[in-house]
């Protein structure tokens, strides 16, 4: 524990914390709204790399803890808008999974800034640059994730 | 595992290789495990890149290529074509999206390289995993569904029986003809309404490929594309229409008077009835609901005065099943409720009447024979004040959106009030005028010029009676000046919303609807008649306001679309679709209850999936607490290595 709060303390100091991010893209709504980001040419930055998933309903919690264990600063799942799934209520199970992950890596003592979801349209490219560019922000006074990754 | 796997990097002209150092992510990969060749190209997608990728696979005997390039909504068919054409199996194939989502969203190189190179790392671990698949096969039905008898439907119907498929029209109500028969002239030409369409109607009645099935409904949907199986439920038809000689006997003695829908409640009609003269199929029909209870000992008047004995009290509903391929869905619209309008008098108010009543006052088989008469009093309106956008383009208090077609009707109801009375006034209130189509502004203008038409630019604030007038306060914005007008008349153009029975028809039907609750499509652009699900198309106001002629433009297309998909000998489904493994599967049935599209089922005590039903989109695989069901070609350990490689790991 000690340990952690050291590396992060130095990360702050030096002000060189870059956070990593997995973020799992619906490939209908949100992976296509990062397309659209890409064709508006909005900058955001690189620290999200898009892992593109059928729906966000498939994104099982065990991505989400795996790519913490793998040393993922933060994990982004974003999907349709409620109502707007493609496979019709497949983001209405994501939603209720991902407040479940919520609770738990809360209970385990991950701080809760380290992990959201996000709904984001085919057409909302500006949002999707948004998302990552908050998140980012959000994860930089955090300094790198400790707790859950794996001691490799 | 021992993969041969080929890395392909796009420069994408400068695209890609201004802000992504391809030589580096091909340099990169080309030392990663299993990859055997690696390469960059300037174009990957022309026809030099893509015989390059068709020669390494054979040079090279690689069982596996990535191409690391734009969207795979782009060029993953390409690719995957490409793939085959060297012998590969397409499956195969997979993208690495370093475009959209990495060269175009960043500037600095030595961050968007390090990326790129974990994005194509990610796609080389994923397709490692890859299994070679093959489209799954599915027979078709060449019989289609059109529901709604309104334009849209009569035009799908008719265009695909005279293309020589099987039809089955489904009405709700007792005629086809929908709300185009009640108009009495169309914009901008002034045909008269009946005139072109009861020939169509007719058609439809005279077409042998076509079953006609009035006042009926869908109740259930299941099945998939090309094999849908359609529950439709009719209402008793308690007269025989070959029977009935639509001698008009029966409605004199019928005791009962009801509200005439046709006519927007105008006027009445009996118990037993017939919508209007030239009815598709014509004749008469008994309303169950109106009608003294079909008890001989009660009334049984009808019955007695048929000669033709047509009647019979005692016949029973009945469910029909259809087999059928796809299905058309163009269910229409109503107008916005005068209900829900407070400043115009919430529909209380005789003379205050909405865009449809107003057709039925100026149509020839209207209540009045074509005379614009007032509700109340039947006398000639001699000031009509129109107003448009009531209930559309209004967020806050009501539809946010543009109902598209009110401009051009309040402009011919204007210009037909004026042709009908001649010393009467037509003021309109407007916020803009939208009048884009064929004839379209010329036809404003001309209303404005020829027909003196008074245009106001501004909204109505109030409407109330006051001495047997109508009072109407509104603003003229152009002028500045608040505008008072006693009018005889009110006409609202009321907005178009989705008919009623429009949510519960997506939902048996399985299609999305979109926020204003008109039936959604596939995409705004490029696939504007097709619904998400495959086999199920959209034509007219179902999917949004829209005029005739588009509304016909739509039908007609919506049947091109069904023709493709009915003319393959044999349907492809995509074979990335979920798979069970049995041996960790408890049959606890959680993947039963998560699939949207009812394909998983238990046999044996274990989970099975219907390979045809299943959409791939995995919601099973997210739900499986013991990983048991996953998804072809997206399995859960493709995910967790693409995290690893994500994680530069």
């Amino acid at each position: 524990m000690a340990e952690a709060v050291e590396v992060r303390k130095v990360a702050q100091e030096s002000g060189e914390f870059e956070p990593k991010i997995v973020a799992f893209l619906c490939k209908w709504c949100s992976s296509a709204g990062s397309d659209l980001a890409g064709v508006s040419r909005l900058q955001y930055p690189s620290n999200a790399v898009p892992i593109t998933v059928p729906c966000s309903g498939s994104v099982s919690p065990i991505y989400i803890l795996s790519a913490f264990n793998k040393g993922a600063d933060g994990v982004l799942v974003s999907g349709c808008h409620p109502g707007d799934c493609h496979y019709l209520k497949g983001n209405f199970f994501a939603r209720r999974r991902i407040y479940l992950v919520q609770k738990l890596l809360q209970f385990i003592g991950v701080e809760p800034n380290r992990f959201r979801m996000s709904w984001v349209s085919a057409a909302e490219g500006t949002k999707y640059a948004q998302v990552i560019a908050d998140f980012v922000k959000d994860l930089k006074p955090l300094g790198p994730h400790g707790k859950l990754g794996a001691k490799r | 595992m021992t993969r041969r796997t080929g890395v392909f990097v796009c420069h994408c002209g400068t695209n890609i290789a201004a802000t992504v150092d391809v030589k580096k992510v091909a340099a990169e990969l080309g030392q990663d495990e299993g990859v055997v060749f690696s390469n960059d190209y300037v174009y990957m997608c022309s026809d030099p890149g893509q015989q390059s990728v068709i020669n390494a696979i054979k040079d090279h005997d690689l069982d596996s290529v990535v191409i690391s390039c734009c969207s795979p909504t782009l060029h993953e068919k390409t690719f995957r074509d490409t793939s085959a054409a060297g012998g590969m199996n397409p499956f195969q194939c997979e993208i690495a999206n370093i475009r959209e989502q990495c060269a175009w969203v960043h500037k600095d190189k030595a961050k968007a390289t390090p990326k790129a190179i974990k994005i194509t790392r990610a796609a080389v671990k994923r397709v490692r995993r890859n299994e070679s698949l093959t489209p799954i096969g599915v027979p078709v039905t060449r019989k289609v569904m059109v529901i709604g008898g309104g334009i849209a439907g009569i035009q799908s119907a008719l265009d695909l029986a005279n293309a020589g498929f099987e039809v089955v029209l489904v009405e709700k109500q007792a005629t086809i003809g929908g709300h185009m028969i009640q108009l009495s002239e169309t914009f901008p030409t002034l045909d008269c309404s009946q005139c072109i369409l009861s020939p169509k109607m007719v058609e439809v009645s005279k077409n042998p490929r076509i079953t006609l099935m009035t006042s009926s409904e869908v109740k259930s949907v299941s099945g998939f594309v090309g094999n849908f199986k359609v529950k439709v439920h009719s209402k008793a038809p308690f007269v025989d229409p070959e029977k009935c000689k639509l001698c008009d006997d029966c409605t004199p003695v019928c005791p009962v008077v009801v509200p005439n829908e046709y006519d927007l409640n105008l006027t009445g009609r009996r118990a037993i009835f017939i919508p209007y003269a030239q009815a598709i199929p014509a004749s008469y029909t008994l309303d169950e609901e109106a009608c003294l209870g079909l008890n001989p000992v009660v009334c049984g008047k009808c019955k007695e005065v048929c000669e033709a004995g047509a009647i019979d009290y005692d016949v029973k509903p009945k469910v029909t099943e259809y087999e059928i391929g796809a299905i058309v869905a163009a269910t229409g619209f109503d107008l916005y409720d005068k209900g829900y309008l407070a400043e115009y008098g919430r529909g209380k108010y005789p003379d205050v009447l909405d865009g449809l009543q107003f057709e039925r006052l100026c149509s020839a088989s209207g209540p009045t024979g074509g005379q614009v008469l007032r509700p109340s009093d039947q006398k000639e309106p001699k000031n009509v004040v129109f107003i448009q956008c009531s209930g559309s383009r209004d967020p806050e208090n009501h539809c946010a959106y543009c109902s598209k077609i009110c401009c051009m009707y309040t402009a011919k109801h204007a210009t037909l009030y004026q042709h009908k009375v001649h010393d009467g006034q037509a003021y309109v209130f407007y916020i803009d005028i939208r009048s884009g189509g064929k004839g379209y502004e010329e036809f404003v203008q001309r209303s404005m010029e020829r027909d003196e038409v008074i245009y106001l630019r501004g909204r109505v604030s109030k409407v109330y009676p006051s001495k047997g007038k109508l009072k109407v306060m509104g603003v003229d914005t152009l002028s500045g000046k608040n505008v008072e007008i006693d009018a005889d008349m009110v006409v609202l153009a009321q907005a178009m919303v989705p008919s009623k029975g429009t949510a519960e028809a997506a939902k048996t039907l399985k299609i999305g609807r979109d926020k204003d609750g008109f039936l959604a499509e596939a995409h705004p652009k490029l696939r504007p008649v097709e619904s998400v699900t495959g086999g199920i198309f959209l034509a007219g106001a179902a999917q949004g306001p829209k005029d005739i002629p588009e509304t016909v433009c739509q039908a007609s297309a919506a049947v091109s679309k069904v023709i493709q998909l009915l003319s393959k000998p044999e349907l492809e489904h995509s074979p990335t679709v979920a798979k069970v493994r049995d041996s960790h599967c408890t049959g606890c049935e959680m993947c039963v209850d998560a699939c949207p599209f009812e394909a998983i089922t238990l046999v044996n005590g274990k989970a099975h999936v219907n390979e045809v039903l299943c959409e791939g989109c995995g919601t099973c695989a997210g739900t499986c607490v013991r990983a048991a069901i996953d998804v072809k070609n997206v399995t859960q350990l493709q995910i967790h290595e693409m995290i690893s490689a994500c994680m530069g790991g």
